[in-house]
């Protein structure tokens, strides 16, 4: 069975939990932005936390379904439609062999995760079927989708039925300011006391450039530099460093001015220092950030990291706990 | 060189080998992370070696952070003792020098450069005090290559000059990315050559383009049919200068799956290169010939 794209939306793309094990050679991650809205979407449907899912930004894709199916939207709230008739978000529904899936305009959030019983099933490549863009891997011919795309959908579990929800509570965005705990270190050394204080105070915006690759954000006040010669191999610019390795979540500030977060698509490495890492627990919230939204970057420390991620396990657990 | 450890978050520890470039700390670096390799060590993810620096993405649930960077530290202190020799591979690469794709592009992006008024290349020429763009071309292909990286993007080699500090070619990257570069872009930024795998955003200065392939996700070109991406780090890169109708040929034969890519084997010795670097290249590109 498949499904048959009428309208692709802004940026539509196939993702799973991701692809580990290529960073070294410039593969990234990829995978759902927000993993915890993927794992409950496909929870909702039966099937396993990690399949393929469609994840849709800031507008939805246009389905005809040519057989029954059972279906979840999670992440942003972005209603989903049946023929034109709104679902619920976070709430598993049933799609007839011929009925088409749309939906409304996003309330809110950025990222809305799409399950289909039994998963999109595009082929394995490189142990994944997430979309890499950049790299032209994996999905659905390496790309975003587009119409007229015929989406190959896997055998249904059967284990789940309509209604089934994952509860209001256990539902989590990013507040307003958005607030992102991260963990100084990398370069954190190459700024100025004061600037590392202005950096925590200041109030930033999501900027327009913000995709699966990085986040940026402006606003905040220009970074000083520690003077220091230059080291052989970095560069001249005072935010130039030896090209090294670049963590999931490490916030770079190319010239002191805006700090880009990198992502699941992120580039593996580069020459740009690095003053943290934003922590594993607060990478989800990002996918769901649109453009102006207000951010501040919260100082924490390993420990305060570590209890973050497992509070972010804990709530999974419920959210798993509650479908029994 | 003193190396610097941090944590890049909660799932990554950066360790920076050396804050300059130098194949010393590559190799201390390419010891390290092969024997986090061996060790086969649950929880570990990622294994990225870098050019002085690399970084390990784990799982802190599975080996707590503290207990992840005392291992790594136990390492270090056996890479006194590292085998600085290396068996790989040395690698033609034929470059069309100042051809027309990166020339249109580079001079979309005039603004973003620190000599609107000239390309590239003959920038990097006079900064580097080459009287000729000829001459330059000359110095940046008559010498071997380390590749220290790869990454950025999927398959791309960061590639280091092996030739005496005071020789390599340096050039600061652009004021600010492009949007754009060409697919197989030679480029150049600080003391580093690359190939830009993909098209995409760049900020190295634009030298020519490779008819080679080094990137193909759908693995049909010939010689990328066992994996995807061509470079590994420690690969050995020889750059060979061509023109139009050699482009030309090489890209139809890469098209009609013929095309194969000059490979050798080679066992390169760190402590033998730093004796006498120019006779060591010497020799190690006579199994080219």
């Amino acid at each position: 069975m498949t499904i048959r794209v009428i309208q692709q939306g802004l940026a539509t793309t196939v993702q799973d939990l991701g692809r580990p094990g290529y960073y070294h050679l410039g593969i990234p991650l990829s995978g759902a932005m927000d993993r915890l809205a993927l794992r409950a979407a496909n929870l909702l449907v039966g099937n396993d936390e990690g399949a393929a899912a469609l994840e849709a930004v800031f507008m939805g894709p246009t389905l005809e379904f040519t057989q029954d199916a059972l279906v979840a939207v999670s992440g942003a709230e972005m209603v989903p439609k049946v023929d034109g008739d709104p679902r619920e978000t976070w709430t598993s529904f049933a799609i007839k062999a011929g009925q088409s899936l749309s939906f409304e305009f996003l309330k809110s959030g950025a990222r809305a995760y799409i399950a289909v019983s039994g998963g999109i099933d595009v082929p394995v490549v490189l142990g994944s079927r997430s979309t890499y863009a950049l790299g032209a891997l994996g999905g659905h011919e390496g790309r975003p989708l587009q119409a007229g795309d015929e989406l190959p959908i896997g055998a249904s579990s059967g284990e789940k039925g309509e209604g089934v929800r994952v509860a209001e509570a256990h539902r989590r965005g990013p507040g307003n300011p958005a607030e992102l705990r991260m963990l100084p270190g990398l370069y954190w050394h190459r700024i100025t006391e004061g600037s590392g204080y202005s950096f925590f105070d200041d109030t930033w915006k999501v900027a327009p450039e913000a995709d699966r690759i990085g986040y940026r954000f402006r606003g905040g006040k220009k970074l000083e530099f520690v003077d220091r010669e230059q080291p052989f191999g970095a560069g001249s610019d005072p935010s130039n460093i030896v090209d090294g390795c670049y963590p999931y979540g490490s916030i770079q500030v190319p010239g002191g001015t805006e700090p880009i977060v990198l992502h699941r698509d992120a580039v593996s490495g580069g020459g740009y220092f690095m003053l943290g890492t934003v922590i594993s627990a607060d990478m989800d919230l990002i996918g769901q950030l649109q453009p102006h939204t207000p951010a501040k970057f919260v100082e924490v420390t390993m420990e305060e990291a570590l209890a973050a991620r497992k509070d972010r396990q804990g709530l999974l657990d419920t959210i798993r706990a509650s479908f029994g | 060189m003193k190396t610097r450890y941090s944590y890049g978050g909660d799932e990554h520890i950066f360790v920076e080998v050396d804050e300059e470039m130098s194949l010393e700390a590559f190799f201390k670096s390419l010891y390290m992370t092969n024997s986090v390799r061996d060790a086969k060590m649950d929880g570990v993810t990622e294994i990225c070696p870098a050019n002085a620096s690399f970084q390990i993405k784990y799982n802190p649930d599975v080996i707590a952070p503290e207990d992840m960077l005392a291992c790594l530290q136990d390492i270090e202190k056996q890479a006194v003792n590292a085998d600085r020799s290396l068996d790989t591979r040395i690698i033609e690469i034929p470059v069309f020098y100042q051809d027309p794709w990166t020339h249109e592009t580079l001079m979309r992006f005039r603004e973003r450069h620190q000599d609107p008024n000239v390309t590239d290349i003959e920038y990097a020429a006079r900064i580097n005090s080459y009287d000729t763009v000829e001459d330059f071309i000359e110095a940046h292909s008559a010498s071997p290559w380390f590749v220290s990286m790869v990454g950025f993007v999927a398959g791309l080699p960061f590639m280091y000059q092996m030739v005496h500090r005071s020789k390599q070619i340096e050039v600061p990257k652009y004021l600010s990315p492009r949007t754009d570069t060409p697919k197989l872009t030679v480029g150049y930024g600080g003391c580093f050559s690359c190939i830009y795998s993909v098209r995409g955003a760049g900020g190295y200065q634009m030298f020519g383009v490779t008819p080679m392939p080094i990137y193909d996700p759908n693995q049909e070109t010939s010689y990328l049919k066992d994996f995807m991406a061509f470079f590994r780090p420690g690969d050995i890169v020889k750059f060979v200068p061509i023109d139009r109708e050699t482009y030309d040929r090489n890209v139809a034969e890469v098209e009609a799956g013929t095309y194969e890519p000059k490979i050798r084997p080679v066992t390169f010795s760190l402590d033998e290169f730093e004796k006498d670097i120019d006779g060591y290249n010497k020799k190690l590109l006579e199994v080219l010939q």
